[in-house]
């Protein structure tokens, strides 16, 4: 397919937001806003024990409180409870699936253990304090070692806690680092942490007695599929459920998987015939939603030495929690697969281990994998330049990938989950990566590098990254012509609060050649479209956007149809530019008139397989106060080449975002547990994200001078990109910061305290 | 109604920290009994007396009363590092010093600006020094039918040198350890009657008095900052927790303590 529309009036714009001017007014549908005739809530008792056996569940006196409905237990399920299926099934991880409902056991604090309805969440929330559980307690599993030594199994249908094992291999690691002259082993760990949109969770269902219906609002990131595993749990239909969209405050990669409540709330709903809606309270968020990036890499890197990296291996040991959720392995397949990011590194063999323990069970989070291999690689790259005397700036440049190499092969990965094979698209990785240095003032910045000015120590650094987007197979769109005139355009790209409504519109004027006021944009719901996929792994856009381009040509044809028909004239003798079609002898219907005719109407699918690569560097210039461990951002400047830049406002919102969401793993966040399996943060006070005043100096530049031969808009995926290198980066710049006091700094978070500790331990 | 209630009732301030509680199921009070509508418990007065500060005065009248910057600074420096300016507009002093946190600012500063707290009950009104009102954490000498009224800062001299230094993770959380601090200069310029109040770090606002021993009477020279740091740290009876060890709590109190004697001497040269 050819690239690009002819014109472009919108796309490439700084436009403003069409959603805002809704959200700013207080105009905002969110899941909580909806309320239904004769609805019941529900409320979620979950385990507060971290591993044992569920002997007896008593909700006799949570039923005799007045506005208690009902409570629902495993007992009151099908014989055989449901499990929520994978996104990306492989061959052993499916009796580590997760169970709609605790059934015999328990294995994590929060899973949950009844549902109780009611004409209100309070009262619900009340009942659930009148239900007597019995569980016998077994000995919890809280870090992978425990996991892997397996005296206690999670499962009793297994033989070990390793839920899988991925292997990514590329040339030969084992004869590389015989070979080699400098080799270098070392040990880092990252920890769990996830997202916190700023709105929780919520579901609403309703079941339609007369059709056999099932309609589920709050959809997000991936309704499409959710109405197949819903469908398939409930013994419907597809076409018997709907997941509908509303505004959603944030998604992140954690929000819109299928989650036990997805099928509590819409199985109530159909048993009682009644809608039944829950919300999640920030406190539930932490034990209910997925969790993230907890894992332990052993890794080793040859090098040659004038720099080149010669290989890289080694063992990423990650705690996913209790179950496999159903994108659970991403962060396992992706890690193993994306260390070596954007580097030229001929040998690489990485086993990524999937470990279960009596916690959260894990799952995506923006840039799963990519953000923890990132801060491995570029520290692995950092220290072996100090061993080898050289500069790591050098070392970099000379390692990053080049046109020339295009398209480049990553490592290859077993099990295959669909992503078994990838290769980088397009760019030259050292035009960002000299911009940046350029940007930044690498240069002028350089000489502070270890110093110290009135007690605080400057440290710089830069590294690099890439971000995989545009995941396939296929992505839907349909436009219809209104009465009016006007355009409705479907699309199978969620809203997650990104700008989908802007950039989809943007596209679809472009390529009908309208203005954007005559469309209005429908995303997400699955009443939508016969099919479609959503908003995750940096596809939105590029996938979306594609699909709304294949769709306008047919409308447009059809439109010329139409005319043709309209003007007596065969249709190869009308043209159709700007919302009006022409015949030679200067004759003209614009598509206003043709609406009083015929609505027309086309479905299309943009199909494509292959993932584009945005590529980019950030660099950044912090103090460190050894007194107090505190580090400030005094700079940080990103440069990322994302293809083709549909609205630079909406970008930079994404680029910034996603480094301040990466200043809080690496500097505060962190779900801490206790041995006994207790997590130990329940609040925002415990948990600590970033604040709007905390990072003010970020500047982000995006280029789109390498466009995609992936798509027809030549568009990268940009919505994760901006959180992956900060962990990398942050890390080297405080190591250069605290040179003379020697700290190499291998674990995150990076607290005050943490610093501090490290300081204190070079002293002694 | 205290009295009635039994114990069964809590008073409401400015609910920043009472609903919370309850919305963590904490805390299920029978009854609430709001004090907004009570004028007499709100308000600011100066005179040669001091300062009086009634319970229901929010965050935010105090922090815009610029008088206080004289008359009360620590007060006044204490007050932008409580929390963030939404909650400021609703958070009472009367309410805090209630509620007894020791990692919050006004108990630390109250105690060392030997403040006085009124307060009325079934059996009429009493007034007791700071140091005597918090008995632990969250815990104060109020019984159950009693209302803290306001709380009474003895004038403060203009030639007192005083500094505020708390580190916190972010601006407006609760902070890893603080300082409140003064102390004068006699004739001699040697340090005469420190104050040190502690925040965070600390199972109940208190001054330092070991580290105040070691300033009065000295010169305020590197020597003595430093011990007196050093034995600020040691006092400091800090415990572990998620998000700090006890050791780096300690060594932050020394940390805070000499910075804020730098302070307070930068103070004296503007002076
Ligand atoms: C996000 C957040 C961050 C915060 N950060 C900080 C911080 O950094 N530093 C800090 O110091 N505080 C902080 N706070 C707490 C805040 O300052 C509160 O306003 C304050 O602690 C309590 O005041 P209040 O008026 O809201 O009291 P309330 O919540 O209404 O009451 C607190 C307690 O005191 C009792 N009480 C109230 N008034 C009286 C009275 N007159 N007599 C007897 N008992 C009474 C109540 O019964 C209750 O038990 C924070 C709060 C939040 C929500």
């Amino acid at each position: 397919m050819k690239v690009t529309p002819a014109v472009n009036t919108f796309v490439g714009r700084p436009v403003e937001r069409v959603e805002d001017l809704r959200y700013l007014r207080g105009k905002g549908q969110y899941l909580d806003d909806l309320q239904k005739e004769g609805q019941w809530c529900g409320a979620v008792l979950r385990s507060s024990v971290a591993h044992g056996r569920l002997v007896n569940i008593d909700t006799k006196a949570a039923l005799d409180i007045p506005g208690v409905h009902a409570v629902i237990t495993a007992a009151d399920l099908p014989s055989v409870i449901p499990t929520i299926p994978f996104r990306r099934p492989n061959p052993t991880i499916a009796p580590y699936a997760q169970p709609v409902i605790a059934v015999d056991k328990v294995r994590y604090v929060g899973e949950p253990i009844a549902f109780v309805l009611a004409d209100s969440a309070e009262i619900a929330e009340d009942a659930l304090q009148f239900i007597s559980v019995e569980i016998d307690t077994l000995d919890p599993i809280v870090d992978w070692r425990a996991s892997e030594n397996g005296a206690t199994l999670l499962f009793d249908s297994t033989q070990t806690n390793i839920a899988s094992v991925f292997e990514a291999r590329s040339g030969d690691a084992a004869e590389a680092f015989r070979a080699a002259p400098y080799v270098r082993r070392e040990r880092f760990s990252v920890q769990r942490h996830t997202a916190m949109p700023m709105e929780t969770r919520g579901l609403l269902a309703e079941w339609d007695e007369a059709t056999s219906h099932l309609t589920v609002w709050g959809a997000a990131k991936l309704p499409f599929f959710n109405r197949r595993a819903m469908a398939g749990m409930m013994g419907l239909q597809e076409t018997a459920v709907d997941y509908l969209e509303l505004d959603v405050g944030g998604g992140f990669g954690a929000r819109g998987e299928f989650y036990p409540e997805d099928f509590l709330v819409a199985f109530s709903a159909k048993h009682f015939k009644r809608p039944v809606k829950w919300v999640e309270d920030r406190r539930e968020h932490f034990l209910a939603i997925a969790h993230a990036r907890e894992m332990e890499a052993e890794l080793e890197i040859a090098c040659d030495l004038d720099g080149s990296i010669l290989g890289m291996r080694g063992t990423i040991n990650v705690d996913i929690g209790a179950y496999v959720r159903p994108n659970g392995m991403t962060p396992v397949r992706n890690v193993t697969q994306f260390i070596a990011g954007p580097y030229r590194i001929a040998n690489l063999a990485f086993d990524g281990r999937a470990l279960v323990s009596n916690k959260t069970p894990a799952g995506t989070y923006r840039g799963p994998g990519r953000f923890e291999g990132c801060f491995f690689c570029e520290r692995m790259i950092d220290l072996a330049a100090k061993d080898l005397n050289l500069d790591g700036v050098d070392m970099r440049r000379r390692n990053l990938l080049t046109q020339a190499d295009m398209p480049y092969a990553l490592a290859t990965v077993s099990p295959n989950d669909g992503f078994a094979e990838t290769a980088c698209d397009s760019g030259d990785y050292r035009t960002t990566f000299d911009q940046c240095l350029n940007e930044f003032g690498w240069q002028e910045k350089s000489p502070l590098n270890g110093q110290c000015i009135d007690g605080l120590y400057h440290g710089i650094a830069i590294g690099n990254f890439i971000e995989g987007g545009a995941a396939g197979p296929r992505e839907s769109a349909k436009i219809e012509l209104e009465r009016d005139g006007s355009v409705s355009v479907y699309v199978g790209s969620s809203g997650v609060g990104q700008g989908v409504e802007t950039i989809m519109s943007q596209i679809a004027a472009d390529a009908l050649e309208i203005s954007l006021d005559r469309i209005r944009l429908f995303h997400g719901s699955t009443s939508n479209l016969k099919e479609g996929f959503g908003s995750y792994g940096s596809r939105g856009t590029v996938m979306g956007g594609s699909a709304v381009l294949v769709a306008a040509k047919e409308f447009l044809a059809a439109f010329q149809d139409a005319a043709a028909e309209r003007l007596r004239v065969p249709s190869d003798q009308v043209t159709v530019e700007g919302g009006v079609a022409r015949t030679r002898d200067g004759r003209s219907v614009p598509l206003i008139e043709i609406a009083a005719l015929e609505l027309i109407s086309r479905e299309a699918t943009y199909h494509g397989s292959k993932q584009t690569y945005t590529f980019g560097a950030a660099a950044v210039h912090v103090s460190v106060d050894p007194k107090t461990g505190r580090v400030n951002i005094l700079d940080y400047v990103t440069v990322d080449d994302v293809g083709r830049v549909i609205n630079p406002l909406t970008l930079h919102g994404q680029v910034v975002g996603a480094a301040v969401q990466g200043f809080g793993g690496v500097f505060s966040e962190h779900l801490q547990y206790d041995s006994s399996g207790q997590l130990l943060v329940g609040s925002l006070a415990d948990y600590m994200i970033p604040i709007s005043t905390d990072y003010p100096h970020i500047r982000a530049i995006s280029l789109e001078q390498y466009p995609s031969p992936n798509n027809p808009l030549g568009a990268k995926g940009a919505g994760e990109g901006g959180i992956i290198p900060v962990g990398g980066v942050v890390v080297n710049a405080i190591a250069s910061a605290l040179r003379s006091f020697g700290v190499e700094p291998r674990s995150l978070p990076l607290t005050p305290p943490h610093i501090w500790q490290l300081i204190q331990e070079t002293k002694s | 109604m205290l009295m009635e209630a039994d114990g069964e009732a809590k008073l409401l301030a400015g609910g920043q920290t009472l609903l919370p509680v309850m919305a963590f199921r904490l805390a299920a009070p029978a009854i609430l009994i709001d004090l907004s509508g009570v004028q007499e418990l709100k308000g600011i007065s100066i005179d040669d007396t001091g300062v009086r500060i009634g319970a229901m005065t929010t965050w935010r009248d105090i922090e815009d009363d610029q008088r206080l910057r004289t008359a009360a600074p620590l007060v006044s420096a204490a007050i932008e590092h409580i929390a963030h300016y939404q909650i400021r507009n609703r958070g009472t002093i009367g309410g805090s010093l209630s509620h007894a946190d020791p990692a919050a600012e006004m108990p630390g500063v109250v105690v060392a600006c030997d403040a006085c707290l009124e307060i009325v009950g079934s059996n009429g009104m009493r007034s007791v020094p700071a140091n005597e009102f918090f008995l632990g954490p969250l815990t104060t000498c109020l019984s159950a039918d009693e209302v803290l009224t306001a709380v009474r800062f003895p004038p403060w001299p203009a030639t007192r040198l005083w500094a505020f230094e708390e580190f916190a993770q972010r601006r407006g959380d609760f902070a890893y350890a603080g300082i409140a601090l003064f102390h004068e200069t006699g004739a001699t310029g040697l340090v005469e009657n420190a104050h040190i109040g502690l925040i965070g770090a600390t199972s109940v606002p208190r001054r330092l008095g070991v580290a105040e021993a070691a300033l009065n009477g000295r010169r305020l020279d590197g020597e003595t900052i430093a011990a007196a740091a050093q034995l600020a740290s040691s006092e400091a009876d800090a415990e572990d927790d998620i998000h700090a060890s006890a050791a780096y709590r300690k060594a932050l109190v020394g940390t805070l303590l000499e910075r804020a004697l730098k302070a307070a001497a930068e103070r004296a040269e503007a002076l």
